[in-house]
């Protein structure tokens, strides 16, 4: 855009930045800075030829300015869907890249600064870690000491960790759940639109899956149970125990559908399990409360290590989270599907 | 062997992390970052701990990448399978 002879006519930028403000008195107040009006002792003094002449010109100069102001904002806004969009994605793009390579850098410099992995003289090779390798087996009982960690030395903080569990199903539980469904209601709309929306794109009693699930069902809970029986003993626990059996039950579910479910395990199931497990767990562990969650000996004898009824508290604790991690993904899987159990 | 074993496992774990990140399709994605998950717990079997390793087969391949699913259903981001293997037939 070059600069046009009046000198009143705003630059470019100015205009451009109009433009993009849409001001639309943009070309009237051109037009009355560009054409000299007549004050009114001319138009007085004014023959008809003239002034007629006048308006003529005016009305040209109105025509030709009106003209030249719409190519120049069909040409900025072709500019800004074409070339411009082209622009703001290559600076988008290279930025991306250069943001990367920026934490990529500071990442791996942290990487390179930390201890060798394994080395014997780490930082994390301390006493602490010492006593819980020489003395876990005497203190818990627990052959599996990092069961023994968890559940005995650092049981208070389970219990904070399983009570987050806990929290996280009831928030989903109040942004998810549609109401519950009483016998001889008319289900709502919402929940009629849910129920639809879980069997639309879903395969009814698929025979692949059902008989698959009818396979694997039962062995994914055994060993879920396993790993959370065996948690003091070997590898497992109850959280790992209880997510592999909250699986179990989602194929379960999957396969044959909510009427099979229901049958024995509900909202209620739900509520009750979740409760009584949190109950037993702060119950075997509330003495922390007191002791500013000090190790303390609980009276309970500790058994031969190895034996599976061994190591104290440790196996009901396992339970407990166990059941409270399996009822909580369950949970969290039926009320994303259709916001009920 | 155990380090080749290592190494070709971490060079998956490379793939399948860039994998997530570049597919457009958002159910490959999960599919993939399922499979990550997978790698990673074969990473802490290697790293000794096998506790964590089991936590991560079940929770990180298993119910998170079940979530993933049900969340990219809520979305609408799964499309029905497409009409093409039907129609094609009539075409030719």
């Amino acid at each position: 855009m070059s600069q046009t002879a009046n000198d009143s006519r705003p630059t470019l930028g100015e205009r451009v930045r109009r433009w993009m403000a849409e001001d639309e008195n943009l070309l009237d107040s051109e037009i009355l800075s560009s054409v000299a009006e007549p004050t009114p002792r001319e138009l007085r003094q004014m023959s008809p030829e003239l002034f007629a002449a006048q308006e003529a010109a005016r009305e040209e100069r109105r025509q030709a300015l009106i003209e030249e102001e719409g190519e120049f904002y069909a040409r900025m806004h072709e500019w800004s869907q074409t070339r411009g969009m082209r622009v703001v994605n290559a600076v988008y793009r290279v930025l991306a890249v250069l943001v990367l390579v920026a934490v990529v850098f500071f990442l791996m410099n942290t990487v390179v600064a930390l201890p060798p992995f394994g080395a014997a003289d780490n930082p994390y090779n301390n006493e602490v870690s010492k006593r819980y390798i020489e003395q876990g087996i005497a203190e818990t009982g627990a052959i599996n000491f990092v069961c023994g960690m968890i559940l005995d030395y650092r049981a208070f903080d389970t219990f904070g960790e399983s009570t987050v569990l806990f929290v996280a199903a009831c928030s989903v539980l109040l942004l998810l759940k549609l109401g519950e469904h009483k016998l001889g209601e008319k289900p709502s709309a919402a929940m009629l639109e849910a129920e639809w929306d879980d069997r639309h794109h879903e395969p009814k009693n698929d025979a692949v899956l059902q008989l698959a699930a009818r396979v694997l069902t039962p062995i994914i809970l055994l060993f879920g149970l396993y790993i959370i029986l065996n948690g003091h003993l070997g590898p497992g626990g109850g959280f790992s125990g209880g997510a592999v059996m909250g699986a179990g039950l989602i194929l379960y579910l999957n396969a044959f559908g909510f009427q099979k479910t229901e049958r024995f395990f509900t909202y209620k199931t739900f509520r009750w399990v979740t409760f009584l497990a949190l109950m037993t767990y702060a119950g075997l562990k509330s003495y922390s409360f007191f002791t500013g969650a000090n190790h303390l000996e609980s009276g309970i004898p500790l058994g031969t290590p190895g034996a599976i009824l061994s190591s104290g508290f440790i196996l009901p604790l396992n339970i407990c989270v166990g059941f409270i991690v399996m009822c909580t993904m369950y949970a969290f899987y039926t009320l994303f599907r259709k916001g009920g159990m | 062997m155990n380090s080749l074993f290592t190494v070709i496992v971490l060079g998956f774990l490379l793939i399948c992390a860039i994998a997530t990140c570049l597919s457009r399709n958002l159910l490959v994605s999960v599919v993939i970052f399922m499979a990550y998950s997978v790698l990673m717990s074969i990473v802490w079997m290697l790293l000794q701990s096998p506790d964590l390793a089991i936590t991560e087969a079940a929770v990180g391949a298993g119910v998170t990448s079940i979530l993933f699913f049900i969340t990219l259903k809520k979305l609408h981001a799964i499309q029905p399978q497409k009409e093409e293997e039907k129609h094609e037939p009539d075409r030719k």
